[in-house]
């Protein structure tokens, strides 16, 4: 990928960790670290890989992005922001009473796809969007990103069975790899071993990436699309809190509120990047 | 007619047929089971338009959010397993990814109540209806006999939105036909009667019968009022149902929690009735050899409604 282009994506993610920032007010609780560290591999999905647009959000042939740890849903309208799906000053309206932008992902709100929140369900959801298709002899795609310490959740291994029966090559997921969940280091708290490693005895074709290398998430991800007969799982290492020095690799601020203080030393360090 | 056919009579059997012809005539209707299509007929649908057909394996959290993906790129899915399954086990699927959204996924419960009376505790459903009904934009209809689940069928499709349909594993009595009319949230009067109502659904449609007859021999008039509806229920449409009667009982093969005596109950709060509630006693149900047996052992009989309905008058 030429330095161009990986400029450009590099701009499109800073912009996601401000709207990020934006989406989290001050004094409000919220998740940051695991939107920060999606940040990247969301800003690749929508300005550069995924077939979208906000003017055809009905088109049936549009790729679609479900954000299965629905928690880390502020990248998701960060990004959808500055795509144009809705307007950017929406996003200090998060999770405020009658607010299009709730806590965890719905399906009124321009752009999101489908309603996650409960963990382990988002990657199912794509199993039936490739089903359908693939019925439909339709040749869009499916992209589910979901966290390392979701995959505690037994519903993501019987998806990854049916994806495994069905072949479903048209679904791509992405484990957003932080390291971190709610209440300390994940493999601490509650290990999972080798998450290639147990894609890969599903019948899944895996790829292991630097999940904020915008280059490495795009070339995985094309080279995801061209794989046929399998499903694809790209495994990409993060930073959970990436770009918020003060909140990189720590349970801390996984739902935590910043100061006024904290937002700007937040949006000082963002720019920074 | 004294012999009807197996076909007629059993609502497992009028199911599969119901769906084969809606996914005939949509080829957006699809099928999914998690391995009992055989015995929840969805079998039909993998036999006969395997296109239409996903096996989910014995996985049914899976089943119902991939159901949910289907219904987002615009299939009709009806997702197959047992009513105790179909409703526990992925509760929060439906309830998440399913009502909340408002999508047309199709939840069959196959074996409701005690049908499966052979496979025990495990395998019989009593919450089935309470669980359903709670969640908002949920339908939940119980189909009377099997030419009722073919109209629930058809109903449930031109429905843009979740419904839960439950099914009785074994024969039962052929009490409507073609032209009886079949509204979503509106009580069917089977019999009339002006002493006392029995509300009745799915299997205790015959025994309310039959207490009825029963009861007519002692110089008692009861009205026999079958609710395929529990959720939404039209109020106005119950009350003018019930209205002229001194007493009510409710028979239903349910927990007496949050079925159809709750839903009755409710319609009626601002006009009570005297009223006694015939289900399952908030307990669990156990194996029997045989369905009679085991309905008659939790109390579920005409004796016990006539009883209920002379204590009450």
């Amino acid at each position: 990928m030429d330095k161009d282009r990986q400029d450009f994506l590099r701009e499109k993610a800073r912009k996601v960790r401000l709207g990020i920032i934006d989406a989290l007010g001050i004094g409000n609780r919220g998740h940051l670290g695991g939107s920060m560290s999606c940040a990247d591999i969301v800003a690749v999905l929508y300005f550069y890989k995924m077939r979208h647009s906000p003017e055809k959000r009905g088109d049936p042939d549009r790729d679609r992005f479900i954000m299965s740890k629905g928690h880390s849903v502020l990248a998701q309208y960060a990004a959808l922001a500055e795509a144009g799906y809705f307007g950017k000053e929406l996003l200090a309206a998060t999770k405020s009473l009658g607010s299009l932008l709730q806590g965890h992902p719905e399906r009124h709100t321009p752009g999101i796809e489908a309603n996650t929140g409960s963990l382990g369900q988002g990657l199912s959801v794509g199993v039936g969007m490739a089903l359908a298709g693939r019925m439909d002899k339709r040749d869009y795609r499916v992209y589910v990103l979901v966290g390392d310490g979701e995959l505690a959740e037994g519903q993501i291994w019987e998806a990854a069975m049916a994806a495994g029966h069905y072949a479903l090559s048209n679904l791509t997921v992405i484990v957003d790899m932080n390291g971190v969940q709610a209440m300390g280091r994940t493999r601490d708290r509650y290990a999972i071993g080798s998450i290639p490693g147990r894609f890969a005895a599903f019948g899944w074709k895996t790829f292991e990436i630097d999940g904020h290398d915008v280059a490495d998430i795009a070339e995985t991800l094309d080279k995801a699309a061209d794989v046929r007969g399998c499903p694809t799982a790209i495994v990409a290492r993060t930073v959970k809190g990436k770009g918020v020095y003060f909140a990189e690799n720590t349970h801390t601020y996984h739902n935590n509120l910043l100061t006024a203080e904290d937002r700007e030393k937040a949006i000082a360090s963002v720019t920074a990047m | 007619m004294e012999k009807m056919k197996e076909q007629e009579k059993n609502p497992r059997v009028a199911y599969g047929l119901a769906l084969l012809a809606l996914a005939r005539a949509d080829r957006n209707v699809v099928a999914l089971d998690a391995d009992l299509c055989g015995s929840t007929q969805s079998v039909q649908i993998e036999k006969n338009l395997p296109g239409q057909y996903f096996e989910m394996g014995i996985g049914e959290a899976n089943m119902v959010s991939a159901a949910a993906g289907l219904a987002l790129c615009g299939k009709t899915p009806f997702v197959h397993t047992f009513a105790v399954f179909a409703t526990g086990r992925p509760f929060d699927q439906i309830r998440q990814g399913v009502c909340l959204p408002n999508l047309n996924v199709k939840i069959v419960g196959s074996s409701a109540g005690l049908s499966d009376f052979g496979d025990g505790a495990t395998h019989q459903s009593f919450e089935d209806m309470a669980l359903m009904s709670v969640l908002p934009n949920m339908t939940v209809l119980a189909p009377v006999d099997a030419v009722e689940v073919a109209k629930a069928v058809q109903a449930a499709a031109r429905i843009e939105g979740p419904v839960y349909i439950r099914l009785n594993r074994n024969d039962l009595p052929v009490l409507t036909d073609d032209s009886t009319p079949f509204e979503i949230g509106k009580p069917l009067v089977l019999a009339e009667g002006s002493d006392a109502a029995i509300c009745v659904n799915g299997v205790t449609a015959g025994m309310g019968l039959a207490a009825r007859e029963t009861l007519s021999g002692q110089g008692i008039g009861v009205r026999v009022v079958n609710f395929s509806t529990i959720k939404p229920l039209d109020g106005e449409a119950v009350r003018a149902a019930l209205s002229g009667v001194r007493a009510l009982v409710t028979a239903e093969e349910h927990s007496v929690i949050g079925g159809l005596g709750a839903a009755v109950a409710e319609c009626l709060s601002k006009t009570p009735l005297p009223t006694a509630r015939i289900g399952i006693a908030d307990r669990y149900g156990q194996s029997a050899h045989n369905y009679e047996e085991l309905l008659e052992h939790y109390g579920l009989t005409a004796g016990a409604i006539a009883e209920a309905v002379k204590e009450l008058l």
